[in-house]
């Protein structure tokens, strides 16, 4: 276990500052103290929900594909690249923006890191995902489970090409501290994903005869791990999870939402079309995740940070608690009310059949 | 006539309202999610309360099930319980967790569920798949066994696979080959011992005597059986044969500081054989206890 870091951080470069993760990171990487000056990277200027926590950050604004002259001229100590897209957005192209954000633009800013001479940290951010999607592949993936199928969801494949530079990129600077941390699909009370609007529609379609186990990490367990990579040295690929595990049915059942199955041929020919339209929401990546399943082992995760991130069951229940408010027609408390009702009912009755 | 006044009948009415109170309070648990899964997606709950319940009636009502040498079983640690297989449809994988279970619990009071390793065709087949994961089943591959007997589980396997599920009636009480012998490996790495278990009754359940190949091909099933009472008498013929059921566990085989020779083709070779060959002798001793399959 390595804590406190040699390097110096006195210039970090952030990316994708413009979404939540990246300007959550930045934000508290400019309140630590160990951090000299923060700067953040996008393509346009950041949302304005998201221009508080940026009060201390420099904003770059540029393309990521353009972005290698930014990295050298700004003398970099350390990288953190958070623009990596989760779904496509039809603002920005859609899934072919979405591609080359994260595919190009990552392929750019690693040969922008390659030649920052003073850079001795790169920290990147990548998914669970990477572990594909199969029927052979064990039940739990450690970091060295290879996929054994290429997923079909675009996402997943950019991730796996985004590894692939970091490889890459290791092999060709062994000096650099490479952190890759494979982060479950975050969940929080504030979060809002793919995944968290899913769970909030009140009827939640799922794959008829598919109930996956899903893993997910509590946002602020993240951004922790992400924050100690940075300040600290921490080499090598993590998965970043909540230990435990929630079926769908079970996490939709909590929600206390409908699971309303669907046959998988038309769930993929939903997200066929959704894709023409360029349409976010739910992929080939949902669906391969609502098929399969994925589960990832954290050992080396809290053996090398030592701390295990709130529990898939705790993060769960923490982004619902988040959202009450929404309509639940089957809460935990509704159905325990029936059950008394019925057993009550059941007494009644019984009760009047019997002699006294 | 007048009796005395109904005394005993009182007891009845207690039984049905836990009964009752018991289904409902299982019911509102799996409509509120408000149950545990494993990271493998085992489910004790539906297990314990629906599985096996019904399992129940199959192993004691029709097939008349008899566990011999339960007091085999290791009551605790890790331990990988390997079986004969058989009957088409792999019922004598869900007896044998049923046997397993009740078992421990009614000798050792040990609450310990038998972790089966499955093939992928299991896995690749919405429900069955799903059905296998909640009943505590998991692929049989290297890393998933291993890192059930390292928790200290039951694991349950099948070496023969499809070739003893698959094979033709003629064939019954014949072990069919022992693959790699994969599951040795995964014994030796954990240091896990090795209990040989043989399973009679389960050939008779589904006399297998012919395969419809092209059939099985469009459904991409294994094989597509041919019984004298399937496919001809349609879901009738789905019912299994009310086969005498014997079930004897074999003496523990000890594996511990074999680690470094997991490796050793040799070594795996020979394990699988002396396993295979417990097995073998425990089905002909069986078969000489049930000289009849369908005793009277």
């Amino acid at each position: 276990m390595s804590s406190g870091s040699s390097a110096d951080l006195s210039v970090v470069v952030v990316t994708g500052i413009g979404r939540f993760l990246g300007a959550q990171v930045a934000s508290r990487l400019a309140a630590d103290p160990r951090v000299g000056h923060v700067i953040g990277v996008d393509a346009g200027s950041p949302p304005p929900e998201l221009a508080p926590l940026l009060a201390r950050v420099e904003l770059v604004e540029s393309d990521l594909t353009a972005c290698a002259t930014v990295v050298a001229n700004l003398d970099a100590r350390a990288v953190v690249h958070l623009g990596v897209v989760t779904a496509p957005d039809p603002a920005v192209g859609g899934r072919a923006g979405m591609k080359e954000q994260n595919v190009i633009g990552t392929m750019q800013l690693l040969a922008a890191c390659q030649r920052a001479p003073r850079l001795r940290k790169l920290v990147v951010r990548s998914s669970t995902a990477a572990y594909g999607a199969s029927f052979r592949d064990p039940a739990v993936f450690t970091e060295e489970t290879e996929p054994r199928e290429v997923p079909r969801g675009g996402f997943a494949r950019d991730i796996l090409d985004i590894e692939g530079y970091v490889r890459g990129f290791r092999r060709h600077c062994p000096e650099v501290t490479a952190t890759v941390l494979r982060l479950a699909p975050l969940i929080g009370p504030a979060a809002d994903t793919t995944l968290t609007r899913y769970f909030a529609q009140p009827v939640v379609p799922t794959v008829l005869g598919r109930d996956p186990r899903l893993q997910f990490v509590h946002v602020q367990d993240a951004l922790e791990i992400l924050h100690r990579s940075v300040v600290e040295d921490h080499p090598g690929t993590f998965n970043v999870a909540g230990p435990g595990v929630l079926t769908l049915n079970q996490a939709i059942r909590r929600a206390g939402r409908l699971p309303v199955p669907v046959i998988e041929p038309g769930l993929s020919a939903a997200a066929a079309f959704g894709k023409r339209l360029g349409r976010g929401g739910f992929g080939l990546d949902q669906l391969d995740l609502f098929v399969h399943g994925r589960v990832v082992d954290t050992t080396r995760l809290t053996k090398e940070y030592g701390v295990t991130p709130r529990s898939t069951a705790e993060a769960f229940a923490e982004f619902l608690g988040g959202r009450r408010a929404g309509i639940a027609p089957l809460g935990r408390d509704r159905l325990e009310a029936a059950e008394q009702a019925i057993l009550r009912a059941i007494a009644r009755v019984r009760g009047q059949g019997r002699p006294a | 006539m007048t009796g005395p006044p109904p005394v005993p009948v009182r007891a009845e009415p207690d039984l049905w309202d836990r009964r009752v109170a018991a289904g409902l309070a299982f019911l509102r648990r799996r409509l509120a999610g408000d149950y545990e899964v494993d990271e493998f997606g085992f489910d004790p709950d539906l297990t314990e309360h629906a599985f096996h319940p019904l399992l129940r009636l199959l192993y004691h009502r029709w097939f008349r099930t008899e566990l011999l040498r339960g007091d085999n079983l290791p009551g605790y640690g890790p331990a990988l319980v390997v079986a004969n297989h058989s009957g088409t449809v792999a019922l004598d994988a869900l007896m044998l967790t049923v046997a397993v279970h009740d078992a421990l619990r009614n000798g050792a009071g040990a609450r310990r569920h038998l972790r089966l390793l499955g093939a992928d065709f299991v896995f690749q087949a919405p429900v069955m798949s799903e059905l296998a994961r909640k009943s505590g089943g998991t692929l049989a591959c290297h890393p998933d066994a291993e890192r059930l007997l390292r928790a200290g589980e039951l694991v349950g396997v099948f070496p023969e696979g499809l070739k003893g599920v698959g094979k033709p009636y003629r064939d019954r009480y014949k072990l069919q080959r022992f693959g790699r012998g994969g599951f040795v490996s995964a014994a030796l790495r954990t240091g896990a011992p090795i209990v040989p278990v043989g399973i009679v009754g389960a050939e008779e359940i589904y006399p297998k005597i012919g395969n419809i190949g092209p059939l099985a091909r469009l459904l991409g099933l294994p094989y597509f059986p041919v019984t004298p009472t399937f496919p001809w008498l349609g879901p009738l013929g789905l019912i299994p044969l009310p086969s005498k059921w014997l079930i004897e566990v074999g003496a523990p085989i000890d594996t511990t500081g074999l680690a470094e020779q997991s490796d050793d083709p040799l070594v795996v070779f020979n394990l699988a054989d002396q396993v295979r060959e417990a097995i073998q002798q425990i089905l002909h001793r069986l078969l000489e206890l049930r000289p009849t399959p369908f005793p009277g």
